[in-house]
């Protein structure tokens, strides 16, 4: 499913090393079990509107494990959309916060109960503030790469969205900054496609034959990736990204990933079953490769269902934001970006 | 003495050199032209964008949250409108993240009528710019304010708008208005900081030494005192409403004129102080009437002073209409002028309780 559109060679076929493995599926198992915790708050009324990324962990979880987390440009930036639980997850974050932003407490560490789930914001990590719309980020990428690529060295732009969201303006203003002659820009621009805009199919938005294409007319080197498979996924992005961070170019890359709970509250958050589990598909390699038994999988789940389950029990009980802080943090005194 | 442009241009020469600007951009912003209307001749980090408003948006809150301090200019607001949903979330980076993240990025935009800039070249942008909250926004009336208002927008943490009144970009400051370190000699100032015609490729501005000068976001100027009556005002209008408190004043009336200059933070300590002693207010825009950044003001002075007040609160916009017509007539009907203004003034004067 690998499509090379320009001269970027393809990843070796032999497999991730098997701690690397064993790392990539825990980290997913996580990342689902997250999910689901979150889906079932929703569902129980006692959590706020859902949106997620369960069905991208194969894709999400090697991404979170080969960026380079810090502040400042020397790092890299990090504009995600919402479906990127799995990626904060790989990244080091504690999942216990995303039930916290879940439920709207105070002690959610990203926006104090301000906003959704999974919309992270996280300065030590360059983590830029997630929003609900789905196309903005490719637009503010542009001026962090623009730091970046004056700043030298190896830090890198990673901007994520979906399909559904290169309709919209910002997508082609991302090609554009990115690859003009005069400056080009050390963006990985990632779309996740999983072939839906909330319920609008692939054949009602896309007469291209894949959204890589897109990059061809910019000169930008592209790609189109099974983002089911953890490992072609880790190879991928290992291999976009240096040439991102070597050459300080720009790179595409369209990962294919399935939907597994729809579009989010909206429409319904119930699992689906016509579209592959990158999960399952994952599993079935490792206990081919025999690095784990069916048994010792469906105990790690079950180790983690109940761990956020108790998370969720404990976090009931947490306060909630007052109302009396509503006008905090609207302006800041310090210029916490620059560093002060 | 400075016209506002060139005033600008020291301002923005100044922020690069001593407060660490990285970037000021946007359309026709970088050499050879330097700007739409030269305000930015000359400076060392300007560069030319795509023409892409969004874009330029968006690469100021990307550069913003990368840190670096950075002026985006969107030509004229009217082109603005296409990048209100970034500019909100540019309001929002610290409120969004509860004050994890700040966003300083300034966004300069020309406003409002007096070129004939026709139906989108003329567009005012107070109401749509204090709908957006977490910003703070500027607009000055003079050269002198201009470059004070203009650096206190840069170094601030937060998202802040400058507003320039396209109708003053040539005005000059009064005598005692300089600004420091100018020189007096309009020509000898030119010759110093304005690109020469034709070929510009190896000339270099020679920068007057100026200062630093902040002139504070939230604070209000007096630009004449009077006990008869109140008039707020900002950009294009504020020297019109002076000028005719300078004839009012011949028919006896004393008008307060007050340069609101910073739409938010707002001085409202300043203005109600002066509605509480003259009893009358008239408060002139040239925004579209509904839905004005006016009618604020006047809600908060109905609220708060109703039985202060010695005559009806009154405020003077532009005519609710979808643009401004290019003929003279068109525009000079559409938008307050020296006379509407002047009648206004006196009319409310004369409002027998």
């Amino acid at each position: 499913m690998s499509t090379t559109l320009r001269t970027v060679p393809s990843p070796t076929d032999a497999e991730l090393p098997k701690e690397m493995q064993l790392k990539i599926h825990r980290l997913m198992v996580q990342g689902r079990a997250l999910e689901e915790r979150l889906i079932a708050m929703y569902k129980q009324g006692d959590g706020y509107f859902w949106i997620g990324g369960p069905g991208e962990e194969a894709f999400n979880v090697p991404l979170g494990l080969l960026i380079r987390k810090g502040q400042g440009p020397q790092f890299d930036y990090c504009h995600f959309h919402y479906r990127q639980s799995a990626t904060m997850l790989a990244m080091g974050a504690d999942p216990v916060d995303s039930i916290r932003q879940m439920k709207g407490v105070a002690s959610d560490p990203y926006t104090g109960g301000r906003n959704f789930g999974n919309h992270y914001a996280k300065r030590a990590w360059n983590v830029c503030p997630v929003t609900s719309v789905i196309e903005v980020q490719y637009s503010f990428a542009i001026g962090t790469a623009i730091a970046q690529k004056r700043q030298g060295g190896q830090g890198i732009t990673v901007v994520t969205g979906g399909d559904a969201g290169t309709a919209e303006g910002d997508f082609a203003s991302c090609l554009v900054w990115a690859s003009r002659p005069a400056l080009e820009l050390p963006i990985l621009i990632i779309v996740g496609n999983n072939k839906w805009g909330i319920s609008t199919n692939w054949e009602g938005q896309h007469g291209e034959n894949r959204i890589s294409e897109r990059a061809k007319a910019f000169g930008i080197e592209a790609k189109t990736i099974d983002g089911n498979d953890p490992e072609t996924a880790y190879k991928e992005l290992a291999q976009a990204m240096e040439y991102v961070r070597t050459k300080r170019k720009p790179f595409m890359l369209e990962a294919m990933v399935s939907r597994l709970y729809g579009h989010s509250s909206a429409s319904g958050a119930n699992a689906v079953v016509d579209e592959a589990d990158c999960l399952k598909g994952f599993e079935a390699r490792l206990e081919k490769r025999g690095y784990l038994t069916r048994k010792q999988m469906d105990e790690m789940k079950a180790q983690y269902q109940a761990e956020f389950l108790e998370a969720h029990k404990r976090i009931r009980k947490e306060p909630m934001p007052s109302g009396s802080t509503i006008y905090d943090h609207i302006f800041q005194e310090k210029d916490l970006v620059r560093g002060e | 003495m400075a016209n506002m442009v060139q005033a600008i241009r020291m301002a923005l020469h100044v922020a690069e050199e001593r407060h660490g600007v990285t970037d000021i951009f946007g359309e026709d912003v970088g050499p050879p032209l330097g700007g739409a209307f030269t305000a930015t001749q000359g400076l060392k980090t300007a560069w030319n964008s795509p023409l892409d408003e969004r874009g330029i948006v968006g690469a100021s809150i990307g550069l913003g949250l990368a840190g670096c301090r950075n002026v985006a200019e969107i030509q004229f607001c009217d082109y603005a409108y296409n990048t209100i949903d970034l500019l909100k979330l540019a309001g929002m980076q610290s409120w969004a993240s509860n004050g994890e993240f700040n966003c300083p990025m300034t966004l300069m935009t020309p406003v409002g009528s007096g070129i004939r800039g026709a139906l989108y070249h003329s567009h005012s942008f107070d109401a749509t710019a204090t709908h957006i909250p977490g910003f703070k926004i500027a607009i000055p009336s003079t050269p002198r304010e201009a470059y004070g208002l203009l650096l206190s927008c840069i170094v601030d943490p937060n998202p802040s708008m400058f507003l320039v009144p396209k109708a003053l970009m040539r005005v000059r400051n009064l005598p005692g208005e300089e600004i420091p370190g100018e020189p007096g000699d309009d020509k000898a100032l030119s010759k110093m900081i304005d690109a020469p015609l034709g070929d510009r490729s190896k000339w270099k501005p020679k920068w007057p030494d100026t200062p630093d000068l902040f002139i504070a976001l939230g604070e209000a100027r007096t630009v004449r005192q009077g006990r008869d009556l109140t008039v707020v005002s900002y950009g294009r209008t504020l020297p019109l409403c002076a000028k005719a408190a300078e004839t009012l004043a011949g028919e006896g009336i004393e008008a307060e004129v007050i340069d609101l200059r910073s739409l938010y933070p707002i001085d409202w300590p300043r203005v109600k102080e002066s509605i509480h002693r003259t009893g009358r207010v008239l408060f002139v825009n040239e925004d579209t009437e509904v839905t004005n950044f006016g009618e604020h003001l006047l809600r908060r002075t109905v609220e708060e002073m109703f039985y202060e007040l010695i005559a009806p609160p009154r405020l003077l916009a532009g005519a609710f209409i979808p643009g401004i017509g290019q003929a003279d007539p068109l525009e000079l009907a559409s938008v307050p002028q020296l006379p509407s203004i002047t009648d206004a003034m006196r009319q409310l004067a004369r409002v027998e309780p």
